[in-house]
């Protein structure tokens, strides 16, 4: 045993595992392989073996980390309380530091994180570019020619419009009395290809009566660099945060994967003012429905099937809020959608880097949306959306973000 | 490794493809164990057949080259009894999990082995039925490793283990010859010599069940469920006692102490358990509603006179979930003690459980461990739980002796060492406290007519002559997970 091994952080997280396998069923690559070694008991046996020194060469078992979705639905399942999202990024991170992964692609996923996505400025001339290629029809001849893989061209999303990508910045007070303040935070990815999403949850906020900041000093969350091992660039970008929304008492996310990244602030910095700032984060649905709805949504009569993004109900333990607020809106019909808490196989960046479970898990899901009868699935993260969407293109059925259907009628 | 297990392993992925056929040392570490982690040893190598003729061919490669294996489920059992004790093969059943057939009308289905306990039920729903043998697993166990293990449950009280549940089975036997045992005449067993029943609780010794019908039972009218907490276990136990006595048959009568409450409360499974008792009963009653109505006042009479402090009744399908949802997920809120976890499993007669528990505390403090209980009262069925730290060789050492107190125990006051979670490799060494050499002589020979050369799942249940004159395998065993190095790949 190497001595230095059980002093890896994520190594005391293994040990709350006494492989029951209790959550086994709730594992999407566990279902769809069947192995041990693609389950949470397995993964989390290996990483601690990992740490107790029992695995020499780590890159002989970082694929079955690298299949991993994150999705967390292990931790919902577990009775003995794991937390596997810390046994998965520290697992992930020491592999990385071990045996930093080769091959072109690799590399260029590193430096597109690490250069790209982590900097603002680069990630809005990136997507200029891609908007670029998209209207002087570029991206069609990329496409042709084969350079972008064919899943993932049908999962990049459209690049919206440039005025949608302006970054959004300052105070917006609420049209009529103020009920509160609160602060937005506008994310990376989610700025340049959501930024709709990110303006009708402002407005919805404000027609609620919400004062809302936008501070610009805030940034990308980080959670795509932990969950790729880069630890340090995600500690760095998530203290950037902690500073930025020094001054604001309720911080409200409306993308689900950056919301349980920033929760998770205190055990990733490991300080106070982190875990202080953890506390003060809030999804919108969530902090919507602990303050009641002011403004009446507008009329919506559709079905509508409500699909847990894994960050939100796992990550986040939020179930119930969204769902209570979309009763309110007047002619909606909720269907029932038993497997509402099932992966659908976004999980980030994933669907790029293992696109074919991916694609299975996507397609599962699409088929249980089917079957629901909806013809409105809806969804509170820009990850889920795409890919969802990608699995149910020609079926006539929307995807869209719960903030879409809550504002109300002048909204 | 040898030049014939390259061989093996050539001909084994050739015919199941790298994905099905794992033989990477390290990641093989994720087999190294079941349920039961005291004993451990990575396997040679792990095969996912996905249907009879699968399962053929790689029993008669394995055969041919004269390599052990063993089958495995889900992983949940709690004796050890899909660890391998030598260097072996698994064949691994996660991925044979289709519902063959279902037969509403005669209440039958044909599973393949893999298919999980409760997704069977889940399948059979909108029929009205369910399978009744339901563990406190059922979530992730399959019916293969439930009918190799005759695995029980809370319902087991009331409507009997899995061997009063299952019809026939198409079993390979160790050498690869595919044979069918008993066989459904509707929904009665075939006749002739009952094999089903001889290959239901052989532990994976006997061949592997690759399809299996069972009976199906039909939804009860109704079902009430009643939580009764008490001041003292010596109470929650006169009241079960009562109950049974007064000719009441619950389909399940469970009881959990205040520690496995307290780990329960604080767990994503909380239940809303009370945490001022000592003891609650959860009871469950089904039938016509006319009696099962009747029979809760009865019921909730009985628990008041033994002072019960709180009794909730829960009709609705979700209450009655909530109410169970805690006590399915017990077990692993138990790791909240700490790092490990050892259940134990033996039985009583009913009448002797206040003493038995009481015994059992003494025996917990003798050895200073912390043990809680959780237990199908009805059955006299008793789950210690001892939580530790695994890798204090000497407080495991400890837990062992005091699970090979219990047992003995539980033995001397007419019961036995196992209820449902099976011999396994766990017990070994506890056979010798039930049966005579020439008992296990008698089983020896019965099991060498299926499993004539000791190759399928080899060092489980019948401890072989010298170990059984062993002191033990147990501190050689303990030894082994202790040095973390293992067998080096
Ligand atoms: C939280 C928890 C609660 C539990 N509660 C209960 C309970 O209430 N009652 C109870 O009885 N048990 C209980 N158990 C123990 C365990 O779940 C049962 O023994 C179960 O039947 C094991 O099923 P499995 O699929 O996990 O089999 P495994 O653990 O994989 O295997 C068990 C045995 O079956 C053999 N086997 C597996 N498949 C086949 C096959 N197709 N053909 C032949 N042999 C096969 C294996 O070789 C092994 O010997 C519990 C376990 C846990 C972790
Ligand atoms: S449910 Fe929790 S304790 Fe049980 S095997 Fe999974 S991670 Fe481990
Ligand atoms: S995070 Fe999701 S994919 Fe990963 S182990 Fe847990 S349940 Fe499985």
């Amino acid at each position: 045993m190497t001595e230095a091994g059980p002093e890896l952080p994520f190594y005391r997280d293994t040990l709350g595992c006494v492989h029951c396998g209790l959550c086994l069923p709730a594992c999407p690559t566990y279902q769809e392989l069947g192995d041990e070694t693609e389950s949470p008991r397995g993964r989390i046996l290996l990483s601690r073996a990992l740490a107790e020194g029992r695995i020499a060469d780590g890159a002989r078992i970082a694929s079955h980390f690298d299949r991993c979705l994150g999705c967390l639905a292990c931790e919902s399942a577990c009775p003995s309380g794991v937390r596997y999202r810390h046994v998965l990024e520290g697992t992930r991170a020491e592999l990385n530091q071990r045996a930093p992964e080769r091959g072109v692609r690799a590399r260029l996923r590193k430096l597109l994180l690490s250069q790209v996505v982590a900097r603002p400025r680069r990630l809005r001339w990136a997507f200029a570019a891609l908007g670029l290629a998209e209207r002087t029809g570029l991206r069609r001849l990329a496409q042709r020619l084969g350079l972008i893989p064919q899943l993932t061209e049908r999962l990049l999303p459209a690049v919206p419009p440039r005025q949608q990508r302006l970054p959004l910045v300052g105070a917006f007070p609420p049209p009529g009395v103020t009920r509160g303040r609160v602060a937005l935070f506008t994310g990376c990815v989610m700025e340049q290809a959501f930024g709709e999403i990110n303006r009708k949850t402002l407005a919805l906020l404000q027609a609620n009566g919400f004062h809302v900041d936008v501070v610009t000093d805030q940034g990308c969350c980080g959670a795509l660099h932990l969950h790729d091992g880069q630890l340090e660039l995600a500690r760095r970008l998530a203290q950037r945060n902690v500073d930025a929304f020094r001054g604001a008492d309720v911080i409200v996310t409306n993308s689900a994967g950056c919301g349980a990244a920033l929760r998770d602030y205190g055990h990733l910095l490991g300080s106070a003012v982190a875990a202080d700032f953890a506390g003060r984060c809030r999804d919108v649905c969530e902090f919507l429905a602990e303050q009641g709805l002011s403004a009446t949504p507008a009329p919506f009569p559709h079905r509508v099937a409500y699909d847990d993004p894994c960050h939100l109900c796992h990550g986040q333990g939020v179930r119930t809020p969204p769902r209570a607020l979309l009763r309110t809106v007047p002619g909606i019909q909720l269907v029932d959608h038993p497997s509402a808490e099932t992966c659908c196989g976004s999980a980030g960046i994933y669907n790029l880097l293992q696109p074919e479970l991916a694609s299975a898990i996507g397609a599962d899901k699409a088929g249980q949306l089917r079957a629901t009868g909806a013809e409105v699935v809806i969804t509170g993260n820009p990850g889920c959306i795409m890919q969802i969407r990608a699995h149910l293109s020609g079926t006539g059925m929307r995807v869209l973000h719960p903030v879409e259907v809550l504002l109300p009628e002048s909204g | 490794m040898l030049p014939s297990m390259e061989a093996l392993f050539g001909e084994l992925t050739r015919r199941f493809g790298p994905k099905r056929c794992l033989t990477q040392p390290e990641s093989l570490l994720a087999y190294e164990c079941d349920g039961f982690t005291i004993h451990r040893q990575r396997p040679l190598a792990v095969v996912l057949p996905e249907d009879t003729e699968e399962v053929v061919a790689a029993v008669r490669l394995l055969h041919a080259h004269r390599v052990a294996f063993l089958p495995r489920g889900a992983g949940t059992g709690l004796s050890g009894g899909a660890t391998p004790t030598e260097p072996l093969v698994i064949l691994d059943t996660a991925r044979m999990k289709r519902v063959l057939r279902v037969d509403p009308e005669e209440r039958i289905a044909t599973v393949q082995p893999g298919v999980v306990n409760l997704d069977l039920t889940r399948h059979v729903r909108a029929h009205g039925l369910h399978y009744a043998p339901d563990p406190s697993s059922q979530s992730v166990c399959t019916i293969g490793g439930n009918l190799a293990e005759n695995s029980g449950g809370p319902h087991c009280f009331k409507y009997g283990m899995t061997t009063d549940h299952v019809l026939g089975a198409k079993v390979v036997l160790p050498d690869g010859t595919l044979v069918e045992l008993g066989g459904p005449a509707g929904a009665r067993p075939c006749g002739g010599l009952d094999l089903t029943g001889l290959f239901c609780g052989s532990e994976g010794t006997f061949g592997i069940a690759t399809e299996i019908t069972v009976r199906l039972s039909p939804d009860p009218e109704s079902t009430v469920t009643l939580l009764a907490s008490f001041r003292s276990m010596r109470d929650a136990c006169g009241a079960c006692s009562d109950i049974v006595a007064a000719g009441l048959v619950p389909a399940a009568l469970e009881i959990l102490d205040k520690a496995t409450i307290g780990a329960i409360e604080a767990s994503v499974y909380r239940a809303g358990y009370p945490a001022d008792a000592a003891a609650v009963l959860l009871v469950e009653l089904d039938g016509p509603a006319a009696a099962t109505e009747a029979d809760a006042e009865e019921v909730l009479m009985l628990c008041r006179s033994r002072d019960a402090i709180a009794i909730e009744t829960a009709h609705s399908p979700e209450d009655r979930l909530r109410l169970w949802k805690g006590r399915k997920g017990a077990f692993g809120a138990m790791g909240r003690l700490s790092t490990d976890l050892y259940v134990l499993d033996g039985v009583v007669p009913r009448t002797r459980l206040i003493d038995t528990l009481e015994t059992i505390t003494a025996i917990g403090a003798k050895y200073r461990v912390t043990l809680t209980n959780v237990f199908h009262a009805g059955d006299g069925n008793l789950h210690p739980n001892i939580a530790y730290d695994g890798r204090d060789a000497e407080e495991t050492q400890r837990v062992v002796a005091a699970g090979m107190e219990i047992l003995r125990t539980c033995v001397a006051a007419g019961g036995s060492i196992t209820g449902e979670h099976g011999i396994g490799s766990e017990k070994l060494d506890h056979v010798a406290l039930m049966f005579t050499a020439e008992d296990l002589e008698v089983m020896e020979r019965v099991r060498s007519v299926f499993n004539p050369d000791g190759r399928c799942n080899p060092g489980k249940v019948l401890p072989t002559r010298n170990s059984c004159a062993e002191v033990g395998r147990w501190p050689e065993m303990v030894a082994r997970v202790l040095d973390p190095g293992g067998p080096s790949p």
